[in-house]
């Protein structure tokens, strides 16, 4: 059969039930054989938008995702989605053509050194050099992409090579021999762990998105409930523990809670699971967590130490490691009265700063009550994506999750544009949940002609646009760093967002008064198909509290 | 309560962080590779993506043709050794990594110098040429080029003797290393 044939069957093999792309040149043998392989494909509008469909798809069911794209420009155009996939440890396959072999290095017709120029930002790549080698390097780009600590896998084919005749044998073993992530966490650190905690009087668990990916949702609320522990997780771990509870200090870092920050400040051990220590968390990292040592767990080792030297450096995956520290730790009956100073700490921080924001007298709508209008119209139910700005750090502070998989963002590359075709991806993902994308007016231009992919496939996601007629973030700074001198930050009121979701086959509604919110945008919810809510909201708020970049916990303002 | 080897841990003062240490010497480190395409610039990226400075690269095959070896020093002052071994072994075509003890490492680099002899000066530069057991291997009526094996340090010392010679030119391979001993590299 032909090689783009036998791609298909390796496709199916590794059960892939939906594929995000755009044809070209390059790949035109490839989509010849999608037009009767039986594989669902979805024909998204820009390449970029496919890549993180792919993305949203892969962080809401926890499946690999997939997108295809042309040579050259289509190549080009994913590039932004594998950088977001590598920083946030998404699995997902690129699968791209490239320009027939004689033409490789002549700068032919859409030719474009893709393998090279992702190599900084792939968890591994391939070049096919030979038919006979597409099925065996599909499996393995799934088998890295969703193995260990999960990342996107680029594999770049040869138009020739593609459409060669090659004799297909099923595939079912992968040969990676320097591939052999460690999962299975060191019992002896692990008990070290767990007598640590158990001295601890001032403990913090830190979970990031690690624990979301390793599917250990449950056994981290094992732990964290096996005693009185504080817990906060990272943007990328939201969800992780349901929110809100008594033991749930909120987010931490640059824009998390003052209650959460100051107790990684003062805490005498912190338990990392799945983080990183990025610098949106440490802010100035000489002044991170003084008095603290810290446990870590981390499915890969090079992440252990790399910013914060670790005391008890555990690599395994979560899900693993966490089920085995709950027993360890169970076994110590520590004294639960131990940290009942931390805890009146703790009270004394969150009475005192609440997340809070000045509500308006008349109709106006404040973007905080947006999301919690959000929230209430949902129930908590939906899943959420979000772009990049300052919706996406309200939505983090004023949305609570119940469930990991419920909150997907572009963390840590900070993508604009992500959060519509990401929804695109979880919806198709997950039909039977409801996805919003609460997205900012400046981001969501940045993807909207996904919104003709929605229509076209009848994608029932609904973007609220928390429309503030701002770059909100970047002017935020400008407001508070840089002497108000607003530097090409204002959008003005375009595009109209109601007539743009219109010309795309979608419905859109503006709304603008506080009084109705929530019931408006339970009907806007409630619509058929794909909706665009242009919620026109306070121009210049901020949001707070906030550590200045490079700056410690103690400097919080706001 | 603990199995043998475990501490018991009383209080978390007696904790002490691993890792992210800087050794302020030299290291070598013989990586073994898949010898693939492309595999070289995998290598070469990822120094330059996480700002970690190679000294000296040296590559070549070994004694499985499947397999390549390259072998590159690098400053234990300015890097933490930890990180960047664990960088690599992220690398899915890296088979191997060790980094190579000094004590019980031989490290030698092949180095070819002009130089620029002129009439009394050539006797005094093939002095220096037989003490460091270097060889000829060109002349000409005002040069030489001479052949010249050893540790980096005997390599340095050599220039620094020819140097007011007068030095047209130099190249130099890196290092490369075997494990002294039975045991592989």
């Amino acid at each position: 059969m032909r090689a783009v044939d036998a791609l298909m069957e390796c496709l199916k093999a590794e059960g892939v039930e939906v594929v995000f792309g755009l044809p070209g040149g390059a790949n035109l043998p490839t989509y010849d054989a999608f037009y009767d392989a039986g594989i669902r494909h979805i024909l998204v509008r820009h390449e970029a938008g496919g890549g993180h469909a792919a993305e949203g798809y892969a962080k809401a069911t926890g499946k690999v995702g997939v997108a295809f794209g042309t040579s050259g420009p289509g190549a080009t155009n994913l590039i932004t989605a594998i950088c977001d996939a590598m920083m946030d440890s998404v699995p997902v396959v690129f699968i791209t053509g490239q320009v027939r072999t004689e033409l490789i290095g002549t700068d032919g017709f859409q030719e474009a050194d893709i393998l090279g120029m992702t190599l900084p930002a792939v968890k591994h790549s391939f070049m096919i050099q030979h038919p006979l080698e597409i099925p065996r390097t599909i499996h393995e780009a799934f088998h890295i992409a969703r193995t260990g600590r999960p990342g996107p896998v680029l594999v770049d084919i040869p138009q020739d090579l593609s459409r060669a005749d090659i004799p297909y044998e099923p595939v079912n073993d992968v040969h990676l021999p320097g591939y052999q992530p460690t999962t299975e966490g060191n019992q002896k650190q692990i008990r070290l762990a767990a007598k640590a905690l158990a001295n601890a009087r001032r403990p913090v668990i830190y979970a990031g998105g690690g624990v979301v990916n390793a599917n250990a949702a449950s056994e981290l609320r094992e732990l964290v409930l096996s005693d009185r522990f504080p817990i906060t997780c990272t943007l990328m771990g939201l969800g992780a523990f349901p929110a809100p509870h008594e033991q749930w200090l909120g987010m931490l870092g640059m824009h998390g809670t003052r209650a959460a920050n100051y107790a990684m400040d003062e805490a005498d051990l912190i338990c990392a699971i799945g983080a990183r220590f990025d610098d949106r968390i440490t802010g100035k990292l000489s002044e991170f967590a003084p008095r603290a040592k810290f446990i870590h767990i981390d499915v890969d080792p090079a992440e252990i130490s790399k910013n914060v030297p670790a005391h008890i450096p555990i690599v395994g995956d979560a899900k693993n490691v966490l089920a085995r520290l709950v027993t360890e730790y169970r076994a110590l009956s520590a004294d639960r009265a131990r940290l009942e100073d931390w805890w009146q700490r703790i009270a004394g921080w969150r009475a005192q700063y609440p997340l809070r924001y000045e509500d308006t007298t008349d109709t106006e709508i404040r973007p905080q009550r947006a999301i919690q209008a959000v929230f209430e119209a949902t129930g908590g139910e939906a899943i959420v994506t979000s772009d990049v700005g300052q919706h996406q750090m309200w939505t983090a502070q004023y949305y609570d999750f119940p469930e990991p998989r419920r909150w997907i963002n572009s963390g840590g590359l900070g993508t604009m544009g992500f959060g519509l075709p990401a929804a695109m991806g979880a919806a198709v993902g997950c039909p039977d949940r409801t996805v919003v994308c609460i997205a900012g007016d400046g981001s969501v231009q940045m993807n909207a002609q996904e919104l003709a992919t929605c229509a076209q496939n009848a994608i029932p996601v609904k973007v609220v646009i928390i429309n503030n007629g701002y770059l909100g973030m970047v002017r935020q700074w400008q407001e508070l760093f840089w002497d108000k001198r607003y530097s090409h930050v204002d959008m003005g009121s375009y595009p109209d967002f109601v007539k743009l979701a219109e010309a795309y086959g979608a419905t859109g509604v503006r709304l603008t008064d506080k009084t109705t919110l929530v019931d408006d945008l339970k009907a806007a919810l409630a619509t058929e198909g794909p909706v665009v809510v242009d919620v026109r909201v306070t121009a210049e708020e901020n949001v707070y509290p906030m550590i200045p970049a490079g700056q410690a916990a103690r400097d919080m303002v706001g | 309560m603990g199995e043998p080897g475990t501490k018991e841990l009383i209080s978390l003062d007696e904790l002490e962080a691993a890792g992210n240490l800087r050794t302020g010497r030299k290291h070598i480190l013989s990586i073994l590779v898949e010898n693939k395409p492309g595999v070289l610039t995998r290598v070469a990226g990822l120094f330059a993506r996480r700002a970690f400075n190679i000294d000296t690269l040296a590559v070549g095959p070994t004694d499985d043709e499947t397999i390549s070896r390259i072998t590159l020093t690098l400053d234990g002052a300015v890097h933490p050794i930890d990180q960047v071994t664990k960088q690599l072994h992220k690398l899915v075509n890296v088979l191997k990594i060790r980094d190579l003890e000094p004590e019980e490492t031989l490290a030698r680099e092949l180095a070819l110098f002009k130089l620029a002899v002129d009439g009394p000066q050539r006797a005094e530069v093939l002095q220096l040429c037989e003490i460091f057991g270097g060889r000829v291997v060109d002349v000409s009526k005002r040069s030489l080029v001479v052949e010249l094996t050893g540790s980096d340090d005997k390599i340095e010392a050599f220039e620094s003797l020819v140097r007011p010679f007068g030095l047209i030119e130099m190249t130099r391979t890196g290092e490369i290393a075997i494990a002294r001993g039975r045991g592989e590299t």
